[in-house]
């Protein structure tokens, strides 16, 4: 699957932008679903906030956060390459600046909740 | 340290479109040799039949590339050293071309696409016009400089999976070459250029994936070009729809 051609930064951003993009739409159906509980059967509902607890889904909130993250950034990257006529050294910084915005304010966040 | 083996095991394709397999060589192991020497000491020296084709053997034909371990290269530039693994090197014909035979592939369709991209100069004058300066510093200039150097080996072309998957894309070439034309002052045919690279086998196929600009031997960024006609494409197609 990863031909020797494959091997390198773009086409991995490619694929990780492709596979994410996949499993978001996958996973958005049964959100909006379960979301729509809240007005047609809220005691269904409650039941299945209850599995949020479990240290499994957890994890499994993580990777939707991951996926999401990943995906807008993969958006925001391709806009830009696409784009913006700018030199490959300056997408190189505002990519960085980004990232290092990102990071810090995560740790703001994470501190916050 | 380990003593360098005496020989090289080398896979050659062999066959024709229509099938074919490896076969496998013993090949003197030199310190400083190319691909493309190896494969001329095995038509010299083990089977006078291969086929392949060369001209330059110095990187400025364009015509030797072949698929080296799975990457596209070209082959007279490509030492070994720097591309042997166990002792082993695999070379067969470039990706996404018919095969004529052995290692030499039928390039007329990364030729016609060429020309389907309207990648031609379209003259603004005649023999009887003065010579028009051109700035080198200009921005359009500067655009169109960056893609010149193109050698036409085709190896954007078979590194390209967009290319695999949809036989009409015209290929990070051809449409790197259009963006040059386009950005050429001198050339007449700029929307000539945009209608060409805009229809179904155009530049908004290219999934920006960039193993074009990774592999082409030459440093140029095809990619990059494609990124130029999309927008000039999309600038164009809005300025036409706010004039209706
Ligand atoms: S960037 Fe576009 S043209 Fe280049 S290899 Fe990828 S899909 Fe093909
Ligand atoms: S852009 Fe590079 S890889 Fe593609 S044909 Fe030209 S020189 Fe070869
Ligand atoms: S033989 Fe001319 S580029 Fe390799």
């Amino acid at each position: 699957m990863i031909r020797p051609h494959r091997t390198h930064t773009l086409w991995f951003a490619y694929i990780l932008h492709r596979l994410s993009g996949l499993s978001l739409a996958l996973f958005l159906p049964a959100h909006f679903y379960i979301m729509s509980l809240a007005l047609t059967q809220p005691e269904r509902l409650d039941g299945f906030l209850k599995w949020t607890d479990l240290m499994i889904v957890k994890v499994a909130e993580y990777g939707l956060v991951f996926l999401l993250a990943v995906h807008i950034f993969g958006g925001l990257r391709l806009m830009a390459l696409e784009w913006l006529p700018w030199s490959n050294g300056q997408k190189t910084l505002a990519a960085a600046a980004v990232g290092g915005a990102f990071l810090i304010s995560t740790m703001f966040f994470m501190r916050a909740i | 340290m380990k003593a360098t083996p005496d020989t090289l095991t080398v896979s050659v394709w062999r066959g024709a479109e229509s099938g074919g397999s490896f076969e496998s060589f013993e090949v003197p192991n030199f310190e400083s040799q190319t691909i493309l020497d190896i494969v001329a000491w095995i038509q010299q020296n083990s089977d006078p039949t291969l086929t392949y084709r060369y001209a330059c053997r110095v990187g400025m034909c364009g015509s030797c590339a072949m698929m080296v371990n799975g990457v596209p290269r070209w082959t007279c530039r490509t030492h070994v050293q720097k591309v042997v693994q166990d002792n082993r090197v695999e070379i067969a014909p470039l990706r996404n071309l018919p095969v004529i035979k052995d290692l030499a592939t039928d390039m007329d369709p990364f030729f016609d696409k060429w020309i389907a991209a309207e990648g031609l100069h379209h003259p603004t004058k005649s023999r009887h016009d003065p010579i028009e300066q051109i700035n080198p510093e200009s921005a359009a200039r500067v655009e169109a400089a960056s893609g010149i150097e193109c050698i036409n080996c085709s190896v954007c072309y078979a590194a390209c999976d967009t290319v695999a998957n949809n036989p009409d894309y015209l290929g990070p070439a051809a449409l790197q070459r259009a963006w040059t034309v386009y950005n050429d002052s001198k050339d007449a045919g700029r929307q000539q250029v945009l209608d060409a690279v805009s229809g179904v086998g155009g530049c908004h196929n290219c999934h920006s994936q960039g193993s074009c600009a990774v592999h082409c031997p030459n440093d140029l960024n095809p990619m990059k070009a494609i990124a130029g006609l999309k927008r000039a494409t999309a600038t164009s197609f809005f300025r036409k729809g706010s004039r209706t």
